[in-house]
């Protein structure tokens, strides 16, 4: 089946929907099991409520999306009976665990067999719900549990970790999150698809512009008749911009994060300070040190002039991007040979390549294990013009971890810098929002955007009227929580803080 | 050693000197609304915000709703609205935090509270807790002890355990699974201590008033002594509103 998006510089899928014949379920699960065997890469798969076929029985058209090695993606569907369900695959491909989970936690959808099949979220909500749960234990007179959150010690988001420690050595982490869960899902679906971009970049806050440029993308797919207009190569730069300092300013709180906990103090205090560069730049860019209202479907909040004035010129662009490189080069040196940083991140915390592969994890989380996915280096648009180079680092300790995102600080200030070479100007320009938006009727939209935590993963769905029929919202962190948990197998719980901070998952993204 | 050296010579000093005066150059802050007339029937801002945060007749704009996204400016065809980088956003009551058309429309200036400031105007700790906050919210309060906002000097800190503080600063629409959290982090906190609301998720569920995950009880038993808006709050924000409730001279520094 033909994709039918054109070229931007998003992991982007249009699809007629009515076309994707749904598979029977065993014939689906089959199909889907055989593409990842063969080298395809899970990205997504999620239910969402299907007319049923039989009254009083609940039916779920469950889609499975992957990416083959050269970026593609390919769908698969099956349309199943939630009472009846099917048999697990996550016994064969652990990468699933999550998405079957939460397929049965949204849905009630029986997944036979799972292994783990605990609530991602507990949507239902309250204390019942979450005590009945029966937590991984492991029995013996010399094992303790510690159990921390759902308040942790500093300003940060809630979730709550339980250790099952023998003395001082973690033998199994079991994290249980949900506590930040608002329902984001049902509202997207509330208002004219067109104004989501608020909401959408609330997400998970810190990472707007991933989220917003996967709605905005999807949007555009899903644009008809005259407004179709695809978005030019200016504002394809001004957004490409905006991802590259959202990483740059993230990577540099996460950074400072972890030389605050391995009490290396210069090192907090500098990479902290220099955030505060990269976040006003994106203030000067468009009036917020989030990045929220840069991205807009079909247009650009962004304002970049040619010469200092009101707003804020390439000059003065270019001087904030030469401060961070020229302080960045003195703090990274200082903070990589500090023995202190090296004794306390060296081994701590490590998955293996085969580990990382096996759960799935995506961002930089799975390059600092050797893995290679990066969808930038499948984009088409600004991203083509403008290549990346995928860094992996083999270790997966907290070190690479750490080294993965003072290299991709590196990379993208110079991305940014070869799109300056170009001398752009950008000015704002947003699409009126008063007159309802019509969408094209019967298509499916995937859109994959490379944040700083990983692929932001937006799948839109219209019915035959062309009304937005479902809207399935995905977090890099939804992956990746596993892999923590896994990553602080047989460490120190004292070092569980340094592993938290290198793996910087989002809560509320996991949560929604 | 030199290599540290090296970090201080490029480092400088860092911090704000005077925090009541500065402005975050091209921050979209405090909103205006002109007193031009609207044409008749129009309801173009209303329909295009995302929070219900206008009324017309008169245009009245609610900060403890606002999320700064601007749709206002654009969609409005009088250009009633316009938004300049003022960062301070707070008041003690809600109401107060209603801006109305005109150049004097903005919110209600802070009060100093007296017996709060003879209680804390030398030492006030906090505890933060996001209940539902999308991560701007903390990452910005975060930033107010930060080497630029350094709000530590003049006795401000964040402290680890609610039994520490004095005051509960909460962000996020308080979701129903964090409900008992925040009960049982309040009941915690020994008296005197007090609620700041931080944002407009906190101030009155922001972009999520409508979601049904919530569980807002918390804040209707407990009012907030002052209300922090901002989506997210720019810390020089909220650095100002604790520095005018406890009547600290900006001098002080
Ligand atoms: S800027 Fe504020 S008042 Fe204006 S539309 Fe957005 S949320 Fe509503
Ligand atoms: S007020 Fe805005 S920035 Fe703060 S938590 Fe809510 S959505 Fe996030």
């Amino acid at each position: 089946m033909s994709a039918l998006a054109g070229a931007c510089s998003v992991t982007l899928d249009a699809r007629v929907a009515s076309a994707i014949v749904p598979l029977d379920v065993r014939a689906w699960r089959a199909d889907l099991l055989a593409r990842l065997a063969s080298g395809a890469r899970i990205v997504t798969l999620y239910g969402r409520p299907a007319p049923s076929a039989h009254a009083g029985a609940a039916a779920v058209m469950v889609t499975a999306v992957v990416q083959l090695t050269d970026g593609r993606l390919e769908v698969t569907r099956a349309v199943m009976d939630a009472a009846r369900g099917y048999h697990a695959m996550t016994a064969d491909v652990t990468a699933l665990h999550c998405f079957e989970r939460e397929l049965h936690e949204q849905h009630g959808v029986r997944v036979a067999g799972h292994p783990w099949l605990k609530p991602i979220r507990f949507e239902a909500g309250g204390r019942a719900a979450r005590d009945a749960y029966p937590f991984y234990a492991i029995e013996g007179k010399e094992v303790h549990e510690v159990a921390v959150g759902p308040i942790h010690a500093g300003v940060i988001e809630p979730g709550a970790f339980r250790f099952m420690c023998l003395g001082e050595i973690v033998h199994h982490l079991e994290i249980h999150l949900g506590y930040q869960h608002r329902g984001v899902e049902p509202l997207l679906l509330r208002r004219d698809a067109r104004k989501l971009a608020p909401l959408v970049e609330t997400i998970a806050g810190d990472s707007s512009i991933a989220h917003t440029w996967a709605y905005c993308a999807a949007i555009e797919a899903l644009t008809a008749g005259d407004e179709r207009a695809p978005v030019g190569p200016e504002i394809e730069a001004a957004r490409g911009v905006m991802l590259e300092l959202e990483r740059i300013a993230m990577h540099l709180a996460g950074l400072s994060g972890l030389a605050a906990d391995v009490g290396f103090l210069q090192g907090a205090s500098s990479y902290g300070r220099l955030r505060t560069t990269a976040i006003n730049t994106s203030m000067r860019l468009c009036g917020s040190r989030f990045g929220r209202g840069a991205l807009r479907p079909g247009g650009s909040g962004v304002r970049l002039d040619a010469e200092a004035g009101a707003g804020f010129s390439r000059a003065e662009l270019r001087q904030n991007l030469a401060l961070l490189v020229n302080d960045l080069a003195i703090i990274d040196d200082c903070f990589l040979s500090a023995r202190t940083v090296q004794h306390r991140l060296k081994g701590a915390g490590r998955l293996t390549t085969a580990q990382a592969t096996e759960l799935g994890l995506v961002g930089p989380a799975a390059r600092a294990s050797g893995l290679t996915h990066d969808q930038r280096a499948f984009g088409a648009g600004v991203y083509a013009e403008h290549p990346v180079t995928v860094v992996s680092e083999p270790s997966g300790d907290c070190w690479a971890r750490a080294r993965m995102r003072i290299v991709e600080i590196g990379r993208s200030l110079a991305w940014i810098a070869g799109v300056l070479d170009g001398d752009p100007v950008w000015t704002p320009r947003r699409a009126s929002t008063a007159a309802p938006l019509e969408l094209v009727a019967d298509r499916l939209v995937v859109s994959v955007v490379e944040g700083w935590r990983g692929e932001a993963v937006h799948c839109l769905e219209t019915d035959a009227a062309g009304a937005l029929l479902h809207y399935k919202v995905q977090d890099p962190s939804l992956r990746n929580w596993l892999g923590l948990a896994i990553a602080v197998r047989e460490n120190e719980i004292s070092d569980f803080p340094i592993c938290n901070k290198s793996f910087d998952l989002s809560y509320c993204g996991n949560d929604l | 050693m030199f290599k540290s050296l090296r970090v201080r010579a490029s480092q400088g000093s860092q911090f704000i000197v005077d925090l009541r005066k500065a402005v975050p150059n091209g921050h979209r802050g405090l909103p205006t609304i002109s007193t031009a007339p609207c044409p008749e029937g129009c309801h173009a801002c209303v329909d295009a915000c995302p929070t219900e945060a206008i009324a017309i007749e008169p245009v009245r704009l609610d900060l403890g709703k606002c999320v700064f996204c601007s749709e206002c400016v654009h969609e409005c065809p009088e250009g009633k609205f316009a938004f300049t980088s003022n960062p301070h956003l707070s008041a003690r009551t809600r109401e107060g935090l209603i801006v109305t058309e005109g150049p004097e429309g903005g919110p209600d200036p802070i009060a100093t509270d007296a017996a709060l400031k003879k209680l804390y105007g030398r030492s006030l700790r906090m505890r933060q807790v996001s209940a539902g906050g999308c991560n701007g919210c903390e990452l910005e309060l975060n930033a107010a002890l930060n080497v630029n906002f350094d709000l530590a000097r003049y006795g401000i800190e964040w402290v680890a355990s609610p039994r520490h503080a004095d005051a509960l600063v909460l962000s996020g629409p308080l979701t129903r699974n964090m409900a008992e959290a925040v009960r049982l982090a309040w009941d915690a906190m020994p008296d005197p201590r007090f609620v700041i609301a931080a944002g407009a998720c906190a101030i009155s569920g922001g972009l999520y008033a409508q979601a049904e995950a919530l569980d807002r009880g918390f804040l209707r038993d407990v009012g907030p002594v002052v209300y922090v808006a901002g989506c997210p709050p720019h810390p020089l924000g909220f650095v100002n509103a604790i520095l005018q409730l406890l009547g600290i001279a900006p001098s002080a520094g």
